[in-house]
């Protein structure tokens, strides 16, 4: 029975895997994965926008899907690989992701509060539609759960967008 | 501090015991999107969750004699990338795929959507329409319901988290002459809750066009998921055509009685509910309206 290791005060161990980096971390069984995220590991590109899983703003993926992290429960990171925009260039350390790169040049990033959840949500997007040709309305459903207040939709579409179409040639260059 | 115990087990079996053992003080979590909302403003008084996400058992969709299986752990984003969901069991795959945003999707669960017992619960409706069981374990106890059966009022169920487990729902697997579809108004197409519901299930005669039965389920009509069984009997042994279904759709705008509340008022909802079947009829033959003058 995995996670089920109460102990005296209820405290939970888990173990799991972060940005390519393994954890073993004590928690308490009521803490939300957010929380695990940006309070104990310290980890703050993840943000808390409405606690309710409507905004998008904490998103991350969870073995290789979008999840809103402040309705999570930690317990459940127990076993999982989760990533977190901090680990998005894959351990390039002040370096970006070519998606984050395409963000900012297509001015796709206005006070940035949502920016970390677009991108983890556009990324799990493409992971899951990789080889296939990729159209805005598929985008807009892709990121429909992220909600940027600037209203800078249209930028971070196009960037999404552009994003894909250059792996896309990329992709067919190598094959 | 909140609940003191949180449990992951991997078997049916682990999960009644666990219910035995804390005797109405653990409740089951399946996906958790609405109850860590719900908990948030309203603390649950529970001592113990038991997260059922990691049962096997419980995240199966399958064909067996003529039936489709879904577990209770289903995502909403398994349902709607099932093949087998997609290909016989329509409704629930539209419905499923309406819900919240892929995040909600992603974690939120078909189990947690029915019981958690709320009126226009998209995935709840289209389950109604299919006529789904759902099918029950309680220490020492083994039992099926219709869905329909659960819901006793808003957010009130039958089935008891601190007591029953919900396997699977399943419903039979449609034959060439059975057709289904959901239709579905918001706000946004993401992230809203639905002005109205409808799902959609209907079976043409061997031969011709006229329709041999019907159910249709609809939301927020009532403080429970709403079966318009008058309307239902009206449309049983017509032929299908443009006149029969703008009387449908008069028909259920008459029946159903739904409340102004921050959805829409009760007249839109109504007037909103007719259209809803004739497009609902219209899609589920997969005709368009022009389509109506040649048959």
């Amino acid at each position: 029975m995995s996670g089920n290791n109460n102990e005296q005060g209820g405290r939970l161990t888990i173990n799991f895997k972060l940005n390519e980096k393994d954890y073993t971390l004590k928690i308490d069984p009521d803490e939300r994965l957010l929380d695990l995220i940006r309070n104990r590991l310290g980890l703050i590109g993840a943000k808390e926008g409405c606690g309710m899983g409507e905004c998008g703003a904490c998103t991350v993926i969870m073995n290789g899907q979008a999840v809103n992290s402040c309705i999570i429960p930690a317990a459940r990171a127990d076993g999982a690989e989760i990533l977190t925009v901090e680990g998005l260039s894959g351990g390039m350390e002040n370096d970006l992701h070519p998606l984050q790169k395409m963000f900012l040049e297509k001015g796709a990033v206005q006070c940035g509060y949502c920016t970390p959840g677009m991108l983890l949500s556009a990324k799990a997007f493409l992971d899951q539609n990789r080889g296939r040709e990729i159209s805005r309305e598929q985008i807009k459903e892709g990121i429909s759960g992220n909600l940027c207040r600037c209203t800078g939709y249209q930028k971070i579409i196009e960037a999404i967008y552009c994003y894909a179409r250059e792996a896309e040639r990329i992709e067919e260059r190598k094959g | 501090m909140t609940w003191e115990n949180y449990f992951m087990p991997s078997t049916t079996g682990e999960v009644l015991a666990l219910l035995e053992q804390h005797q109405g003080q653990a409740r089951l979590v399946a996906g958790g999107t609405d109850l860590m909302v719900q908990h948030r403003w309203d603390p649950l008084e529970v001592k113990s969750l038991i997260d059922i996400g990691r049962v096997p058992a419980l995240k199966e969709i399958r064909e067996d004699n003529g039936r489709i299986y879904v577990g209770a752990a289903v995502t909403h984003s398994q349902l709607v990338d099932s093949a087998l969901i997609q290909g016989k069991g329509r409704v629930l795959a539209e419905a499923a795929r309406t819900v919240g945003s892929p995040q909600v999707r992603n974690v939120g669960t078909v189990g947690g959507n029915v019981v958690n017992a709320q009126p226009a619960a998209d995935t709840a409706i289209a389950l109604v329409a299919l006529n789904a069981l759902v099918h029950v374990l309680s220490p020492g106890k083994e039992r099926e319901i219709p869905v329909a059966e659960t819901f006793l009022g808003p957010g009130k169920s039958s089935i008891d988290p601190a007591k029953d487990l919900v396997t699977a729902f399943s419903f039979s697997a449609p034959d060439s002459r059975e057709k289904t579809c959901f239709v579905r108004f918001a706000r946004r197409e993401a992230l809203a809750l639905p002005i109205v519901n409808l799902g959609l299930w209907l079976q043409l005669e061997e031969d011709g066009d006229a329709l041999k039965d019907i159910r249709i389920a609809v939301g927020p009509m009532a403080v429970v998921p709403y079966r318009a069984r008058k309307t239902e009997e009206s449309l049983k042994g017509a032929v299908l055509n443009e006149d029969v279904l703008k009387k449908a759709g008069h028909s259920i705008s008459e029946e159903v009685t739904p409340r102004d509340s921050f959805r829409g008022s009760s007249a839109f909802k109504k007037r909103l509910i007719g259209v809803a079947l004739k497009r609902g009829i219209e899609n589920a033959l997969d005709l368009k309206g022009a389509d109506w003058h040649e048959r």
